[in-house]
């Protein structure tokens, strides 16, 4: 448009100024509009989910998030299992999730040969594309079965036996429960996870890292001290979407994870998460305490996921600092 | 002249699709997942039959009885009769379209389809978690020729709400006072022990990995799976095997006469060739329907089920009503349904 204008020839400055600021205003609001959607989006869902959950959260006060009781029948409610299952399920996950990603990020950008780079990396994405009801399927009909079979027999002769360690891994080998919905959900966000570190690694320049190479340092010395401080912030960002996307993951959980309503130490026990809780009960809670029971679970997932992304923020913000970048 | 050809066509297509338009009435229905298969069928074939279209949205029975109270759907479907007193209430009317099963499953080496053999007290143990090996006494007793492992028994149970559940621990509530005690009845318990699946196919699919698994399923699901279910011992203290004979039976014995707006929970039925936990699919409609031709199509869609929908229905594994009962709803349909 401006390109356009001088060899177009009449038009007079002063109009095209005056045009020109009509367009940014209009842009400006356009751009405006599309942000404060997102937040009357969030707040909204907020908001809809703690007025939805009132009457429980009235009922039951404080102690809705430290009761393991949850019956149905006789109208009480409490939220500690389904938190529990939530963190443990998604701290599992991360913990295997998060060296993982870090591999496959420095594989593909410090150690393959480049014709595989690509390749490699589009299969990544692939990944983060299936709809996380594929992923219950084959945690249910595949890798369930194989893990009761094989492993959890094993995990529970061996591991069951080890001091202070051995309650969580004693149980019995069912292949399913908490450890298997942990270890489905570190599958579905490792993609996350490794897509994003892969491309922040990719943005340290060449010339610091061959620096360090030239000094004599290893491979794993130069991703240690030259590729990890310089991305360390997004990396961690790419680490909380990951665990963002595992506390709020339904389906595949739902599969998986036993859906009992019992808090076990034993990660071979089943459990519950809040996600898979209300997945099961919403379509049939008719009593208006059992659905403001489960609304009100919605809006602690919320404030779980909120935290997180606080921690998060805080985290990222106190590396800058000290970094002084 | 070929225009005016095309013109007629289009004409004549016109017409017929406002012809349509103006006799068919669609009717919405909602409810219990249990009769989602049949209620398929038999709308393809009877839109077929007379152009009218019957949507069935398989929502379960909880939310059937939530729409059809919001007046959103014209009927709704749900697995547990409602009191007499609620549908007074909500001004609804109420009979039963299908009758089923519900039939314990189980997966132990060697043993087959149709051969361990329980009573409902033993069965109620077992989900109580009394019982916890597969060689206690008090199964081998029962099934004195097969030997069963020193096995751990895994209780699979439906994780969401549902009218399986329902008609399955309305039953155990009836021949042990210790469930009625506790856990109770309702579409959802508190489940003393065990795991628990989303759906048929989730329970289906748990007790199938599971070594000592014991679950609950509808008879289709067992049959689709291949799966091991359980010969139990009825009410008169005979053994019977899921089935449609045995389905059926159940379905004669019952009281229906006596049972004010067919609430009847059919589960422990009398009679030598009862299965005893066999359930029973309600439809709620409005008695005074907003708008009464729709009302209208409802009944004469469940006529048309009642009188053309056995085959689809039996294909299934459902049990159509028994003839005295049909005759019975058209009665009350006359007596209640404005």
């Amino acid at each position: 448009m401006n390109a356009a204008a001088p060899t177009a020839g009449p038009l007079v400055p002063e109009a095209r100024a005056g045009r020109d600021a009509r367009a940014d205003a209009l842009f400006r609001g356009l751009v405006t509009t599309a942000g404060i959607f997102v937040l009357l989006a969030l707040v909204g869902a907020a908001l809809s989910m703690a007025w939805g959950g009132r009457e429980a959260f009235a009922r039951f006060g404080f102690g809705f998030f430290t009761s393991s009781t949850w019956d149905v029948g006789a109208g009480e409610f409490g939220a500690l299992v389904p938190i529990f299952g939530t963190v443990v399920t998604a701290t599992i996950a991360l913990a295997i999730a998060v060296p993982v990603s870090f591999g496959i990020a420095l594989f593909l950008t410090e150690v393959a040969p480049p014709w595989l780079r690509t390749p490699v990396a589009s299969a990544i994405e692939l990944l983060a594309g299936i709809p996380s009801i594929i992923y219950g399927m084959w945690g249910l009909f595949v890798l369930a079965p194989y893990l009761g079979e094989h492993v959890y027999p094993w995990v529970d002769e061996h591991l069951g036996k080890l001091p202070v360690v051995g309650a969580f891994f004693a149980g019995p080998p069912l292949g399913i429960g908490m450890l298997t919905a942990g270890l489905v959900l570190a599958v579905m966000v490792i993609p996350f996870i490794a897509s994003v570190m892969r491309e922040v690694f990719l943005t340290v320049p060449t010339r610091l890292k061959e620096s360090a190479y030239a000094l004599g340092s290893t491979t794993w010395e130069v991703v240690w001290d030259i590729v990890l401080p310089y991305t360390r912030s997004a990396v961690i960002g790419g680490i909380f979407l990951g665990l963002g996307r595992a506390l709020g993951e339904t389906m595949a959980v739902t599969f998986v994870i036993g859906n009992a309503y019992a808090v076990s130490a034993s990660l071979l026990e089943p459990g519950t998460s809040i996600a898979s809780a209300i997945a099961n009960e919403f379509a049939e809670a008719v009593d208006p305490l059992h659905r403001s029971a489960l609304l009100a679970l919605g809006f602690v997932l919320f404030l779980l996921t909120f935290v997180v992304l606080v921690i998060a923020r805080l985290m990222l913000r106190q590396l800058k600092r000290r970094e002084g970048t | 002249m070929l225009n005016s050809i095309k013109l007629r066509i289009a004409a004549l297509a016109l017409g017929a699709t406002l012809a349509a338009n103006a006799q068919a009435t669609d009717v919405t229905g909602a409810g219990a997942s249990f009769i989602f298969p049949v209620m398929t069928k038999w709308s393809a074939d009877y839109a077929k039959a007379s152009g009218n279209k019957v949507n069935y949205q398989s929502i379960g029975s909880g939310g059937g009885i939530a729409q059809i109270k919001a007046g959103t759907v014209d009927f709704g479907s749900s697995d547990a009769p409602l009191p007499p007193d609620e549908l007074a209430a909500a001004g609804l009317a109420q009979f039963p379209s299908a009758i089923g099963g519900v039939v314990p499953v189980v997966t132990l080496a060697g043993v087959a389809p149709g051969q361990l053999r329980l009573t409902g007290p033993v069965l109620a143990d077992i989900f109580l978690g009394k019982l916890t090996k597969w060689n206690d006494p008090a199964i081998a007793a029962l099934n004195p020729e097969l030997k069963l492992p020193e096995q751990r028994i895994t209780v699979v149970h439906r994780s969401d709400g549902s009218g399986t559940t329902f008609n399955f621990v309305n039953y155990l509530a009836k021949v042990s006072p210790e469930w009625k005690q506790k856990p109770g009845e309702g579409t959802t318990v508190v489940w003393p022990t065990g795991i628990g699946g989303k759906g048929n196919e989730g329970v289906a699919a748990y007790v199938k990995q599971i070594k000592g698994g014991i679950g609950y399923v509808e008879l289709s699901y067992a049959l689709q799976n291949k799966m091991s279910y359980v010969s139990m011992q009825n009410a008169a203290g005979k053994w019977v095997q899921p089935n449609d004979e045995s389905f059926a039976a159940a379905a004669a014995s019952a009281d229906w006469k006596s049972a004010q707006d067919f609430h009847l929970v059919m589960t422990n039925a009398p009679g030598d060739a009862s299965w005893p936990i066999a359930a029973t699919n309600f439809i709620l409609v409005y008695k005074q329907p907003k708008d009464a031709a729709r009302g209208k199509a409802v009944t004469d869609f469940f006529t048309w089920v009642y009188a053309n929908g056995r085959e689809q229905a039996t294909a299934l594994h459902y049990v159509p009503l028994p003839e005295a009962l049909v005759a019975q709803i058209e009665a009350y349909w006359a007596a209640n349904i404005k």
